[in-house]
């Protein structure tokens, strides 16, 4: 089983859980799959056409997905899918 | 055993190691060969002016230390004192060490100075400065020189609140010569939960008065620069262009965008993080033309080329944020600007530290440079400062300053 690893934004979507255990895949399939039991979080990762929002990159272990192979990254057991939005706080 | 008067041990030791004349050693250097050039005097000599090139290891220490700056025992060392007896005394010592090219300068650095070639007076650190510093100078990655580098450094600090505050702090205790300050707001009694730059006495002030008193206060060595006005496309360039590295600590997605871009276009190195509810991000954005000397790496929008539509990401004011988080990250983007003006160590250039206080977790991502970025890329489309309330989708600021103005002070 592979791990997503959820940022701070989304946890409302996952009852507050930071990591979900999913089973592999490809990146595109595992982030699909989650919407089943958490609806709504799709929406928030991937736009109209089916990619990852601009504000919003998607790492497997340490790397960004594309520069890998996109969605269609392969996920093994004990790898970490990473969610990471832009934020912007700080100053208030 | 022999017994030697001063004399006949200079002799000796003059006998045993190899001399050269100031013009030799010029001509040395105008070629570029590569030798280690040592000046042996004590400091009081050394401050009132030394060769260019020379590293500067008193005779007491250079045997302690001379490895430190040249381990390769068959690698040219020359030494120099004031007039050339010392320096031979030394340069035997450093033979008996295995160096086996240490080489004198006949006539020391008077001959040099009186041969009419170039030296330099360096800036030296006061008697105070000494001791207020000395626990930075004693580590070998900062020294005196890398303190005098701090000294003589400009940072700029976008935002005296959360994450501004504590990098404020360490950046002006640690001695950073100047210290600007962009911030338009006034201390409210919600901001002293993390903001530590400022206290009760402070509530109703600007921002940026409260921070240069506190900072005055903690080391008299630094200049506080106030901007006390909103950073825009109108102000950007001009106020970046006055400092060395700048540290991100807004808390909007136009002015993340503003200064990304106003550094890339000034080669400025830009320390970036924000923050949200119990996590951090934290990476710096190194641009093609720094001065630092750096390769570059990607850039805000080669992470986030859009920003969010309006109101998807909740901000700190809506959601709350851990008053110990921007305490962390902010330190942490004082270590790398210090880093940075130091010259040491490995910097997040490329990478992005996400932190997670909750199951307090660290953890470094790569991050890549877009061929296709808009600013950094190999085709730049955006090659000045643009409207980014406008980019951000949200009422421009010519068409609602006020709204706008209220938008970016939640």
């Amino acid at each position: 089983m592979a791990t997503v690893l959820v940022p701070t934004p989304l946890r409302r979507l996952t009852g507050g859980q930071s990591k979900l255990t999913v089973a592999g895949g490809t990146v595109g399939a595992l982030l699909h799959s989650l919407d089943t039991q958490y609806p709504g979080l799709k929406d928030k990762v991937f736009d109209g056409d089916g990619n990852v929002k601009r504000f919003i990159n998607v790492f497997l272990n340490d790397d960004e997905i594309r520069t890998l192979q996109g969605l269609d990254t392969p996920v093994t057991d004990n790898d970490k899918v990473s969610i990471v939005p832009a934020m912007a706080g700080g100053q208030a | 055993m022999t017994r030697l008067n001063r004399d006949q041990l200079v002799q000796l030791a003059k006998s045993e190691i190899e001399e050269i004349s100031a013009h030799q050693l010029k001509q040395m250097l105008d070629a570029r060969q590569a030798i280690t050039l040592v000046d042996i005097r004590e400091r009081d000599e050394f401050v009132q002016g030394h060769l260019p090139a020379a590293k500067f290891i008193p005779r007491g220490f250079l045997e302690l230390q001379i490895e430190q700056h040249q381990p390769d025992r068959d690698q040219p060392v020359v030494l120099y004192c004031a007039g050339g007896v010392r320096s031979a005394l030394a340069a035997r010592n450093l033979k008996e060490m295995g160096y086996t090219q240490v080489i004198s300068l006949i006539g020391g650095f008077n001959s040099w100075k009186n041969a009419g070639f170039n030296f330099k007076i360096p800036t030296v650190l006061t008697e105070d400065q000494r001791i207020r510093y000395s626990r930075h100078t004693l580590l070998g990655e900062v020294g005196d020189a890398g303190q005098i580098k701090l000294l003589e450094s400009k940072v700029l600090l976008i935002g005296a609140g959360g994450l501004g505050s504590p990098a404020a702090l360490y950046l002006a205790a640690a001695g950073v010569g100047t210290l600007g300050i962009v911030d338009f707001d006034n201390v409210d009694a919600s901001n002293l939960q993390r903001q530590i730059l400022h206290g009760m006495k402070d509530v109703g002030r600007p921002k940026v008065d409260s921070a240069g008193d506190r900072l005055r206060d903690l080391n008299p060595d630094v200049r506080v620069v106030a901007h006390r006005e909103p950073i825009t496309s109108a102000n950007a360039l001009e106020i970046v262009r006055q400092y060395d590295i700048v540290l991100n600590g807004s808390d909007n997605f136009p002015t993340r965008y503003l200064v990304n871009d106003a550094c890339q276009f000034l080669g400025k190195p830009l320390v970036d993080a924000s923050i949200f509810m119990f996590e951090g991000q934290v990476t710096v954005y190194m641009p093609a033309n720094n001065t630092l000397g750096y390769a570059a790496g990607p850039c805000y929008r080669c992470l986030y080329p859009d920003p969010p539509p309006p109101g998807e990401v909740p901000s700190c004011a809506e959601a709350g944020v851990l008053g110990v988080l921007p305490g962390i990250v902010g330190s942490i983007q004082a270590v790398e600007a210090i880093k940075l003006i130091l010259g040491k160590g490995e910097s997040l250039i490329g990478r992005l530290l996400m932190i997670d206080t909750l199951d307090m977790s660290f953890r470094t991502l790569n991050v890549q440079k877009d061929l296709t970025c808009p600013v950094c890329g190999d085709h730049p489309t955006v090659t000045e400062l643009i409207d980014y309330e406008q980019f951000c989708g949200l009422p421009s600021r010519n068409e609602a300053r006020q709204a706008d103005r209220e938008l970016v002070t939640a």
